[in-house]
């Protein structure tokens, strides 16, 4: 293959192409010319080719201009028989309403290309596309595809952004995700795509790959604490939507900040891997918690050695200097103290090319501190440059002498400027390749200003507080809520606001006691024997409290028989008592208006006095004790009404709370479970029980699916079974065996003759609890 | 008769001063002032005291206390044999009837209503009533009341009653500073200078996480014990993780962070 194009030669392609496009003329040789240099034969055929199907396509100039320049690039990281995949792909786009999303896609795939390794990964990515793309183009009829995907063309534009930080894997979920729920709205599906949405962004951050800082909080505070005695709040800082100037690790008085992620660091390919790519495979040489534990170090390193010096006497280059200088310092006394610390910072320190960096183009001052600080880390460095190897060696016999000051660092630092200076310095292009040490601080702490400046920067401004900005009841708390179909949390979905239940008039309740008085007998002489009896004797031990004298004699004669006598011949007292916290939590969805079948009361009345029937009794039997109501109307409203807390008497006022009981909206179970179970967590108690009184299935108006919530709730119900809390529902619904046993296993009751209630559900909570 | 040599403590037990506590204990001997000491598990609380047992030529009678104690394990009881009941001294009227020190390790893991029954031979009277048997016991001259406990330990329920501290003088122990330590982990187990100044680091991360999720720091028994692997031909990352860090924690966030702790200090 020649790379000289003759005139002819191209005159040819060019008619091949058969483009009227102005503008695809003038940069058509050039395309041409790098085409010929990269591509076999049969590519430039097919590269022609296909430049001619989108040419013909009919969407404009965009879409074969862009091919015309990128191909050649991205067929030398993907290789040339990826084409037909990709043109495929674009075909398809074609044939559906999607035409718009090809410029984006087109304009997408040489980053793309640089992030995907293999022809296998882009094949599923591509897959990932086409399955998008078919899901969300919308129809009327069902037959035709009429509406392009709203999201598809916003996917593209974020496409470089979400693979840097998302495995194919965690596309896909992310995808998933998105076109799942939002494929019914399209506003909404173009903020989840365009990474505007909150969910958008918190799905993503779920399936980021590397490891995450919340994940290892409490492993680094450790760190800190245990081999460097220090402490400080860990913050983190996204590094995901700042491309361009990625922010740095610094402390201040506030806390330490670090990156909210670090990929396992793996050692770059020898062959010199092309800049900021990952490799899929490779020894991994530091963990991400590794790399975090170096930031640390290294932070921990300045806190106890370096003193702030004054910035003011010092040129920018010689600011540089002294920091590198002073960074190097204190990770020689780190690793004094911590030898296996070297391994580490050796991994993660780059080692510029000595050759790298050409002195008459760029400035070369970072270039050559960089290469000073890895000779002063590395003792078999391969650096030749005079300067770079005498101060290191100065470097060492100066640390050997002792620990050597921040002033002192400074004063090397400045001799190392002004000896290794030159003309080329001042350029205004610096070389910057290799020359970052991402696990060192900004320095910003070694620095004191006689005027303040404002070179500075924190990355988060000071919260403004409005004044006169009132407070009204506690803020949501916002719960996860689980989705059947993707086996995964909804991260943050459901917003539970808890406030006390408005108040009415007591002496309703008393009424409703009085009206019951013959059942409240019945009840006090069960609660009589179920009540605890607190001391307890406990026989047959062989160390006790007392000598237990029955015993004692008939082992005296045992043994005076000449028989093995018993030993144990004391006895000690034990108290026993019942140990149960209770939750008691009512469903006051509007169904509870309704009348009960076989009475003229509501459902509502009857829970009423089943309800203080129950709270009387628990009373009289000294558990700990909750009642709490709750309603839904969509996820961002579920109200949980507290009526009664553990530490309340069973008084008016609460009386007075459940008489002012009343139902309306729907019944999102699982987030008031897993609301309430916060609270009954809390009390320490052997035994912890929730009783759940609802009259029909879980069920919202912003839920289309029906057992989704029910789904939802069973998993609370495992949920709150792995914290030790024993759910147990009472269910007034008499086709409720369709649902109930899905949540609650075996451990609910269904109650078909709801006017029984008041009588059944205090007998049922003391036999549970017997 | 109780045979009192068998209470002796024979060989000179190692013991490295921290401080001036050798001089102070045999002051308060001196007047036979009962001596309370406080401080964390292993650092050298009983081996102090049995230290100062060899140094003064006393027997030593050692309680180890616990939950199930009761005041008759402590002062005596009857027992049935063959011609009716006999009586039994306990380890206390022993240590009061020959003259012994008594100590009484982790006095707080008893009943505080058991600990009262030492109030009568800790303030002047020196006496011990053995109500069940019809004596009241004069202490022997030489009698000492010691008594060791862990304050940072165990629960608020877990704590002396006031009448009970006020009756001793007492020390605080602590983990000896690094130099030391490392010096005793040398002197008990003959491990190199650079080793045990290594283990010492390790132990020191550990103690800084107190609070932390840790009960307790890594104790100066432990770092023994760890030598003493060492020296027994162990690789020193392996003896660290069996005796430094699995014995301490079920946390594996702690774990975690000590075990990179030993890979930091070994290099």
């Amino acid at each position: 293959m020649t790379t000289a194009t003759t005139p002819s030669e191209l005159e040819d392609y060019w008619e091949q192409l058969d483009c009227g496009f102005p503008r695809v003329k003038p940069v058509f040789a050039d395309c041409m010319r790098e085409a010929l240099a990269t591509l076999s034969g049969q590519g430039v055929e097919a590269y022609i080719s296909n430049a001619r199907f989108l040419g013909k396509m009919g969407r404009g100039a965009e879409p074969i201009l862009i091919f015309l320049e990128e191909w050649p690039t991205v067929a030398s990281r993907l290789g040339e028989e990826a084409l037909p995949a990709i043109m495929e792909c674009i075909r398809r786009m074609t044939k559906s309403p999607n035409g718009n999303a090809i410029t984006p896609f087109l304009q997408s795939l040489p980053v793309t290309a640089r992030r995907l390794q293999s022809p296998q990964q882009l094949r599923d990515y591509l897959d990932i596309v086409l399955d998008f793309m078919e899901r969300t183009t919308g129809s009327i009829h069902g037959i035709h595809q009429t509406f392009p995907s709203p999201g598809l063309p916003e996917f593209f534009k974020k496409i470089p952004l979400l693979l840097g930080q998302l495995s194919l894997e965690g596309l896909k979920n992310w995808v998933e995700y998105g076109v799942r729920y939002y494929n019914d709205h399209p506003d909404r599906q173009i903020d989840y795509f365009s990474l505007q949405s909150a969910d958008s962004r918190a799905v993503l951050q779920r399936e980021r790959h590397g490891t995450l800082l919340v994940d290892n909080e409490r492993r680094l505070d450790m760190y800190l604490r245990g081999l460097w005695h220090d402490e400080g709040q860990l913050i983190p800082y996204s590094g995901a939507f700042d491309e361009l100037r990625k922010p740095i690790p610094y402390y201040d008085k506030l806390g330490i900040r670090l990156p909210d992620m670090y990929d396992d660091f793996i050692r770059p390919s020898p062959a010199g891997g092309r800049e900021g790519e990952r490799l899929p495979a490779g020894e991994i040489v530091v963990s991400g918690l590794d790399r975090y534990r170096a930031v640390l170090a290294h932070i921990a390193g300045h806190r106890r050695w370096t003193t702030a010096i004054f910035a003011d006497n010092f040129a920018p280059f010689q600011r540089m200097a002294v920091e590198f200088l002073e960074d190097s310092r204190v990770e020689y006394l780190a690793m004094r103290v911590y030898p296996g610390l070297r391994r580490i910072f050796m991994a993660l320190h780059p080692t510029p090319a000595e050759d790298a960096c050409d002195p008459e183009l760029e400035s070369g001052v970072r270039h050559r501190l960089t290469m000073l600080s890895r000779a002063i880390l590395d003792s078999r460095h391969p650096y030749k440059n005079p300067h770079v190897v005498e101060f290191a060696q100065r470097f060492h016999m100066l640390m050997q002498q002792g620990d050597m000051s921040t002033p002192e660092i400074a004063e090397l630092a400045v001799s190392f400027v002004a000896k290794a200076r030159r003309q080329s310095d001042q350029l205004a292009k610096m070389h910057f390749k290799d020359t970052v040490v991402d696990y060192r601080d900004d320095n910003r702490q070694m620095w004191k200003f006689i005027e303040e400046g404002d070179e500075e920067e924190a990355f988060d401004e000071p919260r403004k507080v409005e004044p006169g900005e009132k407070i009204t009841g506690l803020p949501p708390r916002h719960y996860h809520e689980w989705d059947y179909n993707s086996q995964s949390y909804r991260p943050d979905w459901v917003s539970v606001y808890e406030s006390l239940h408005p108040s009415g008039n007591a002496a309703g309740i008393d009424r409703l006691l009085a009206k019951h008085g013959a059942l409240a007998k019945r009840l006090k002489k069960m609660l009589d024997l179920l009540k605890p009896q607190d001391k307890v004797r406990i026989r047959y031990q062989e160390d006790g409290s007392e000598l237990d004298l029955d015993v004692a004699l008939r082992s005296l004669i045992d043994y005076q028989s000449g028989a093995t006598p018993d030993p144990r011949i004391n006895m000690s007292h034990k108290t026993s008592g019942r140990n149960i916290a209770v939750l008691l939590l009512l469903d006051l969805s509007e169904s509870l208006n309704e009348k009960a079948a076989g009475c003229d009361q509501t459902i509502l009345e009857l829970s009423q006095e089943a309800v203080s029937l129950l709270a009387w009794a628990i009373e009289k039997l000294g558990d700990p004790f909750a009642i709490a109501g709750f309603h839904s109307n969509t996820r961002h409203d579920v109200r949980y009404l507290h009526i009664k807390g553990y530490s309340e008497r069973w008084d008016d006022q609460i009386k007075g709370r459940l008489a002012a009981m009343e139902a309306s909206y729907s019944t999102r179970m699982g987030a008031a479970m897993r609301h309430a179970a916060h609270y009954l967590e809390k009390q320490q108690a052997d035994k912890k029980l929730m009783l759940i009184l609802t009259d029909g299935e879980p069920s919202d108006i912003d839920s289309k699916d029906g057992r989704l919530l029910i789904e939802d709730a069973r998993q609370a119900v495992k949920e709150l079974d792995r914290q030790g809390i024993y759910t147990y529902c009472i269910n007034l619904d008499h086709k409720a065996d369709e649902y109930v046993a899905d949540i609650f296993g075996k451990q609910y009751t269904i109650i078909d003759r709801v006017a029984q209630l008041p009588e059944e559900l205090p007998t049922l909570f003391l036999s549970l609890t017997k | 008769m109780t045979n009192i040599d068998q209470y002796k403590v024979h060989q000179e037990p190692f013991y490295q001063a921290q401080g001036d506590e050798i001089a102070l204990y045999e002051a308060a001997y001196a007047a036979r002032l009962p001596v309370m000491l406080k401080g964390p598990t292993g650092c050298g609380k009983s081996r102090f005291v049995e230290y100062m047992a060899w140094k003064l030529d006393k027997p030593l009678i050692t309680v180890a206390c616990n939950e199930d104690m009761t005041a008759s394990d402590l002062v005596g009881r009857y027992l049935l044999d063959a011609n009716g009941t006999r009586w039994l001294d306990g380890p206390l009227t022993t240590a009061a009837r020959i003259g012994a020190i008594c100590y009484l390790d982790e006095i707080v893991e008893a009943r505080q209503d058991t600990t009262v029954v030492i109030h009568p031979l800790t303030d002047h009277r020196r006496t011990l009533p053995l109500d069940k048997k019809g004596e009241l016991l004069e202490a022997h001259p030489d009698f000492q009341m010691v008594i060791s406990y862990n304050p940072g330990y165990q629960s608020l329920l877990k704590d002396l009653k006031q009448s009970t501290k006020q009756r001793f003088t007492a020390f605080d122990f602590d983990y000896p500073a690094p130099a030391i330590e490392a010096e005793i982990l040398g002197k008990e187990t003959g491990i190199e200078a650079g080793l045990s100044a290594q283990l010492v680091k390790i132990g020191g991360a550990a103690r800084n996480l107190k609070g932390h999720g840790l009960d307790e720091g890594i104790s100066t028994r432990l770092l023994v014990y760890a030598a003493t692997l060492i020296k027994g031909g162990v690789e020193p990352r392996a003896a660290c993780r069996m005796a430094l860090v699995r014995p301490i924690t079920d946390d594996a966030d702690i774990r975690d962070t000590l075990d990179h702790a030993i890979d930091a200090v070994f290099g």
